[in-house]
């Protein structure tokens, strides 16, 4: 079927500013969060209800047309990339705050309902949404469900799996499909677990119940500097050690330091090789303990500097720096290449060690933030794509950071998925065995291979090319997001 | 000496190639639950000697080991190291394996306020029907690369792959804990457990029985000192004892040979109007009902269905019913698709589940 005659077709049921095809209006649906990759698709569409994608679902399936999935299109691994022969099918419309529960603490939104409007249309109830991307201002919540996305909190909060309930599901064929329950477990296979971090390969997510928590009493944070990042790691496990499980615990190295410092000014020791943020919430008397026990350790550990916040301001000045890395990566250099690896956090000293003597062989900075409680480290390679030869030497340099996240026992991507930019590295993680298996459970859901094909898992074949993330000034959607 | 992955595969090779239908089976504590397995015919697949710890990193919450390692070694182990299984897993018998615990996908009372088997699993190797050896997930708290098979396992009985090893996050234990108890009628202490749910209250299990509601506070001194005081009542002695009959159903409330059903529903579910008796747990989202002979399965499930939820019939099936509450069909063709892909020939635990796989 010809472009005009499917556009002709959706129209039939979708009003027509909800189907486009003409170049001008697809291009703002080229590329998600990662610009580095860019397709134009053959048709966007917009719907507004369930029943409008259920039709969606069922004339691509009956002519064969691939559809991928886009929520707010702030992803980072290119996952909501378009494909040329395919439908992109935007869930941007579908944000509706379906019904909040204060007694039994759920909600029950639709996919496109951004992240952070959930907490604040609990917060009336003293409930909130976990699972905090750095981006929760933007991205939606249908999109956190297809990454299983994290934030700064999941050590303690959990990811997006811990924290959702229940899912309405339509397959490839416009089958409709109750997934979890308002239960805490389901009968049969946790399909729930399996749909979550699926990529938008499995099926179309148009409604979710997720789970509220009451908002902690307080929150009190404790900033460490230390002279040496080995020390760093070691405080790090000590406060695990002691039974503590901070709400928040985040690294960042000494580039990263200066590099926020300047212009953010939140008070971070210029002189630290690593500044420690640890973060303690709960009822009063809980995080007046916890924040005393944190201190004493990071005293114990060699702290050279240790602040505690005094309010509520103080609190989040000492986060603003952490939360700005990014952004501030942008500002210090021309590009910059972000690394998602999960390594055990005793591993995190030679890991270290291991980016820098690369840093040095390849001629390239590199800062490293680190969400050290649950051992994910994005390390941010810096480089000018204009300087001949310099991005390939980036990209070389990060698939050996990759390389070394697995060699430590890790793996290649903690939050941001894999997408389309680390396809190739997946061949790294996983034998063919794994992949085959891969393969398959995609084929149980979507068995032509019409949902988001080519992401996520890696054909056989391709498993020799390399991939990576390229985020060039000026060219990053949402530039100024806070990250991670 | 141990049994190799070899010799395991070897087992499985043979099956697929003969269809003959293998029961896997760790310390057979929960032989009983499930749909019965056919014995006639089938081959027992035993993993107990599959066992030990692979690698235990306290610092770093996790916890590795081989599927057959006993559930009360691993526990042992965590707490010489003030760690524990936050799920706080029913062993139903000291046999009980990590396997088994993972495969069945069963909880205990901390679960609502900590998470599930599934929260916890990390990563797996396991053999699919094939013999193949697969490893997903890891040994790291955070990880998307690719599917999540891992938490997958949880509560597959068996029927998609033989586990072999299980990475599980750990955490530590509470600095104290103590149970308040005291006495209310069913609505009220369902009223009661989710308003105190949605507070920021160390609450990390709850349980009524015959009239009384037992909340257990867990955590740092200050903090469950301050809460209970908040929230009154008596403190009860020996409460360790009390969650643990809970737990593993040695309270009175569990009657030998009367058939039990577990209904796993929305939390503020009002009272169910059902015939026998009844034990709540998890703030009024698990219900356990001890019924005569006889009672009626569809009214049960239907008040399940119609409460979020679903019911199982979790002991003592003297009718022969399906044991898991019956999926609807579309649901069943996605189960049916996943078991032919992890299990070509059927031969795993083929029915524990549902009949169709």
């Amino acid at each position: 079927m010809s472009a005009q005659q499917l556009v002709n077709q959706l129209r039939s049921f979708l009003p027509p500013d909800a189907v486009l095809h003409e170049t001008e209006d697809l291009k703002p649906y080229e590329c998600d969060g990662l610009s580095a990759y860019r397709q134009l698709p053959m048709i966007v569409v917009l719907p507004q209800t369930e029943e409008q994608i259920v039709k969606i679902l069922q004339l691509c399936y009956a002519t064969q047309t691939p559809v991928v999935a886009r929520g707010a299109g702030t992803g980072l691994s290119g996952g909501a990339l378009p494909h040329a022969q395919g439908v992109l099918l935007s869930l941007a419309k579908l944000k509706q705050i379906i019904a909040i529960d204060p007694l039994a603490r759920t909600a029950r939104v639709q996919p496109g309902v951004r992240n952070l409007a959930i907490s604040e249309a609990a917060a009336p109830y003293g409930l909130y949404y976990a699972p905090d991307p750095s981006s929760q201002i933007a991205c939606s919540i249908g999109g956190n469900v297809a990454e299983n996305s994290g934030g700064v909190h999941c050590l303690k909060y959990g990811l997006t799996v811990h924290n959702i309930l229940k899912l309405r599901v339509l397959t490839i064929d416009g089958e409709c499909l109750e997934i979890g329950g308002d239960s805490l477990d389901s009968a049969g296979y946790d399909l729930l677990a399996l749909m979550t971090g699926s990529e938008g390969m499995l099926g179309i997510v148009t409604e979710i119940t997720v789970k509220l928590i009451p908002k902690p009493e307080k929150a009190q944070l404790v900033m460490a500097a230390f002279d040496d990042v080995q020390k760093a790691g070691s405080a790090v496990a000590s406060v695990i050690g002691a039974g503590i499980i901070p709400a928040g615990m985040e690294m960042m190295d000494k580039i990263t330091i200066h590099a926020v410092e300047e212009f953010l000014h939140a008070g971070y020791d210029l002189n630290a090789e690593a500044i420690l943020l640890c973060e303690s919430d709960g009822s009063t008397e809980e995080v007046a303990d916890e924040i005393r026990r944190i201190h004493a350790i990071m005293q114990q550990s060699g702290a050279t500097n240790i602040s505690t916040s005094n309010n509520e301001a103080e609190r989040l000045k000492f986060w603003a720096g952490r939360k700005a890395a990014f952004p501030v990566a942008g500002r210090v250099s021309p590009d910059y290449y972000c690394m998602d690896g999960t390594i055990p956090r005793k591993r995190l000293a030679d890991v270290l060690r291991g980016i820098e003597e690369l840093s040095q062989e390849y001629g390239l900075r590199c800062m490293n933030v680190f969400h050290a409680g649950d051992g994910n480290l994005h390390p941010l390679i810096l480089y000018d794509a204009n300087k001949p030869g310099e991005l390939e030497r980036t990209e070389e340099f990060g698939g050996k950071i990759l390389e070394m996240c697995i060699h430590a026992g890790g793996t290649i991507t903690g939050e941001h998925g894999v997408g389309m930019e680390k396809i190739n590295q997946m061949c790294s993680q996983f034998g063919a065995g794994e992949l085959a298996m891969f393969h398959a459970v995609k084929a149980a859901f979507d068995p032509a291979g019409l949902l988001n094909p080519g992401k996520a898992v890696p054909e056989l074949h391709r498993c020799a090319e390399m991939g990576a993330m390229h985020v060039h000034r000026g060219e990053q959607k949402f530039a100024e997001l806070p990250r991670f | 000496m141990q049994t190799t992955i070899d010799q395991y595969q070897a087992v499985i090779r043979a099956a697929a190639e003969s269809k003959t239908p293998l029961r896997i089976r760790g310390g057979g504590t929960k032989d009983f639950y499930g749909n019965p397995a056919a014995e006639q015919n089938s081959t027992l697949l035993d993993m107990t000697d599959y066992n030990g710890i692979v690698d235990y990193e306290p610092t770093e919450l996790v916890i590795t080991a081989r599927a057959g390692t006993r559930l009360a070694d691993l526990e042992v182990e965590l707490d010489r190291h003030g760690q524990m299984l936050a799920f706080e897993p029913p062993h139903f018998g000291s046999a009980a394996t990590l396997g088994g615990c993972v495969a069945a996908g069963l909880s205990g009372p901390r679960r609502a306020a900590a998470g599930s088997v599934r929260d916890f699993v990390l990563g797996v190797r396991l053999l699919d029907g094939k013999g193949e050896d697969l490893h997903f997930g890891g040994q790291v708290m955070k990880n998307v690369a690719g599917y999540d098979v891992s938490r997958l396992m949880a509560g597959s009985m068996g029927t998609l792959g033989v586990l072999l090893e299980v990475s599980l996050k750990v955490l530590p234990k509470p600095a104290i804990e103590t149970t308040l108890c005291m006495a209310m009628d069913e609505a009220a202490a369902i009223e009661k457990m989710n308003q105190w749910a949605g507070k920021p209250l160390p609450v990390s299990a709850t349980c009524f029985a015959d009239g009384q509601l037992f909340v257990r506070l867990s955590g740092a001194e200050p903090a469950v000192r301050a809460a209970q005081v908040k929230l009154g009542g008596e403190t009860l002695v020996d409460d360790m004892v009390f969650w643990r009959s809970v737990r593993e159903h040695t309270h009175g409330f569990f009657q030998p040979d009367k058939p039990l059903w577990r209904l796993s529903i929305k939390s503020t579910t009002p009272s169910l109007l059902l015939a026998g008796r009844q034990l709540l747990e998890w703030n009024g989202g698990l219900r356990w009902l001890s019924t005569d002979d006889g009672e009626d399965a569809e009214a049960i499930r239907a008040a399940a269905k119609e409460a979020g939820g679903h019911a199982t019939l979790f002991r003592h099936n003297k009718s022969g019913i399906s044991v898991f509450h019956p999926l609807p069909s579309g649901m069943m063709k996605i189960h049916r698709a996943l078991k032919e892909k992890f299990d070509p020939s059927g031969i795993l635990n083929p029915g524990r589940l549902y009949s169709e796989i």
